[in-house]
């Protein structure tokens, strides 16, 4: 069954300003239980405003968003509920720490839902494992982690309530590499553990086609399309025309064919690039000899 | 066109905090030797925390030198005196751009230096004309910057530097922020600037971009452990990964296709030399 699910989903900024504008404009979408989806779109494509729905955060213009099958904003109680179902990391959620210690920050979240100290216990202690922050890291003082750390607490603080969904906005932009390797590995651990749906918002398309099974594609606030990550890069050329930028290795493989040499699949890791070179190659050495 | 315009000598710098006692010090450059030429493009690599900021920080005097010592155009950043003048020789553009513009109208962002250096109205009036259309965001003098897209924001904050006439630009990821159009936008700015023979200094964590410069320097624990141009930096590429930075993905793709025994260099950087390469593989 579907865990998100909306129709005809629309959102419109500033009704009855000069500045109206269709943030998000008739989506019907559902996505399933367990996906591990990437969303993708230009700036000012309604991939915010979009998710921002998803925890009714934003209540829609018209249309209506289902979540585990219950409709949001019919009944205004049930929307503290869905919160804790669907947890929303922000950009940059570093600058939203603000405890004495990484301890009581991570348990922020599972405190306000009510938990018994130890269940609370429980999950600071396994979330600081999955993200990998270090036993005697708990004590200290948020303030005093690096950058790379403090993003890291940040995000098991919305772990640790072990949301059904859990969203991330550019969870790893202003990273370096090494940085950004480890934030996308430890969500990818996440969600092979926990077999929660995981939704992951990036303008990097590197990063997006190593790691998600699928992809969701925003352009002009309308849905593009959602489906497999290698559906997806196959209308690599439908995606460069948004303004969206495809691997480099994609734009490599599509001009090799572009130049008639045969090439059955549609590349999007370097790994996966490579797979099929040295197949292609060694074939055409056996023929060769 | 070969005199050094920046030059830097057995730099070391740390931060100090007090708030603790006794004070805790952190070393964070240890010894950097760098000379930058007038007209360069230098893009300056390391992982977070390297000491890359922190350095670009020393060559406009926003951090002094604990020893060694940083020259620009000859003049010590040391020396109160030369404060304002290096300033104005060298503009810095930072990584968010919301916190770079400080007035409500786009033109008027980019008079404000000019204002403060006492610029007669006339010329401040041709230069924000002059820096607005060299970023292409002439037709939006009049907008407000808020309502403008990040890349937008980014270029108005770079013709900000440009009004001033500075010879060299420092740029500490200033696309970090940036969605992928926005990158392109305001690495086209940059080139187009170095071209016009503005020195750059480009701080960045993306490779591809880093690949477009002349020279990349890459600093790791507070020193530079790498110099060179771009095609002999990548090619190391287990090198570099070891530094916890990357390669173009064109360049690791050959350095897989390299160690499975075929024939192609790992000096391979960008797009055009991997389709011919490898297009000359598979048609042999």
């Amino acid at each position: 069954m579907a865990i998100i699910k909306t129709e005809g989903l629309t959102y419109v900024y500033g009704e009855g300003t000069p500045f109206r504008k269709v943030a998000v404009d008739h989506v019907d979408l559902e996505i399933e239980k367990g996906d591990f989806a990437g969303i993708i779109g230009h700036t000012g494509s309604g991939k915010s405003t979009l998710i921002q729905h998803f925890n009714g955060l934003l209540k829609p213009t018209s249309g209506s968003v289902y979540i585990d099958g219950e409709k949001l904003w019919d009944d205004k109680a049930k929307l503290r509920p869905v919160r804790f179902k669907v947890g929303l990391v922000f950009q940059y959620p570093e600058y939203q720490l603000f405890e004495e210690t990484v301890y009581k920050d991570i348990a922020f979240g599972p405190k306000n839902m009510g938990l018994d100290e130890k269940e609370i216990d429980r999950r600071i202690k396994e979330t600081a494992r999955l993200v990998g922050i270090p036993h005697d890291i708990l004590k200290k003082s948020p303030f005093e982690l690096s950058g790379g750390q403090k993003r890291r607490v940040a995000i098991a603080g919305v772990m640790a309530m072990e949301p059904e969904v859990l969203i991330l906005d550019e969870p790893a932009s202003g990273l370096d590499p090494k940085g950004r390797e480890h934030i996308l590995g430890m969500i990818k651990e996440y969600h092979k553990e926990k077999g929660n749906t995981v939704l992951l918002v990036s303008h990097s398309m590197e990063d997006i086609a190593r790691n998600v099974n699928k992809i969701l594609v925003m352009n002009d606030s309308k849905l593009f399309c959602y489906e497999e990550t290698a559906k997806v890069f196959h209308r690599s050329k439908e995606l460069a025309d948004m303004g969206l930028a495809v691997p480099q290795v994609t734009r490599v493989f599509d001009r090799l064919k572009a130049m008639g040499i045969e090439l059955d699949e549609d590349v999007y890791t370097v790994k996966f690039g490579r797979d099929l070179l040295l197949d292609k190659l060694s074939k055409r050495k056996a023929e060769q000899n | 066109m070969s005199e050094n315009f920046i030059e830097i000598k057995d730099l070391r710098f740390s931060y100090i905090n007090d708030l603790e006692d006794p004070p805790v010090k952190t070393e964070v450059l240890k010894g950097v030797t760098l000379n930058i030429k007038k007209g360069e493009f230098v893009a300056v690599l390391g992982h977070n925390g390297s000491g890359k900021s922190t350095l670009a920080k020393c060559i406009n005097a926003i951090n002094l030198p604990e020893s060694g010592g940083v020259y620009v155009a000859g003049m010590d950043t040391i020396d109160e005196m030369n404060l304002l003048p290096i300033r104005q020789r060298v503009g810095m553009v930072f990584q968010n751009p919301d916190n770079q513009i400080v007035a409500t109208i786009v033109e008027e962002d980019v008079a404000f230096a000019l204002e403060n250096m006492g610029v007669a109205p006339d010329e401040i009036r041709r230069r924000v004309d002059e820096a607005l259309k060299a970023v292409g965001m002439y037709e939006y003098r009049m907008h407000a910057p808020h309502k403008l897209s990040g890349g937008q924001k980014q270029r108005v904050a770079i013709a900000g530097i440009i009004a001033m006439r500075p010879d060299c630009i420092l740029l500490d990821e200033p696309t970090a922020m940036l969605d992928p159009k926005g990158r392109q936008e305001v690495m086209k700015t940059i080139k187009m600037l170095n071209e016009q023979g503005v020195t750059i200094v480009l701080i960045t964590h993306y490779m591809e971009e880093a690949a477009q410069a002349e020279r990349v320097v890459v600093i790791d624990g507070g020193e530079v452990v790498m110099d060179d141009v771009p095609r002999k930096i990548f090619s190391q590429v287990e090198k570099m990964k070891s530094l916890g930075l990357d390669v173009p993905q064109v360049t690791e793709l050959a350095w897989e296709l390299q160690k499975a025994g075929y024939d192609i260099s790992t000096e391979i950087i960008d797009e055009d030399e991997c389709v011919a390469k490898l297009a000359e593989l598979l048609q042999k």
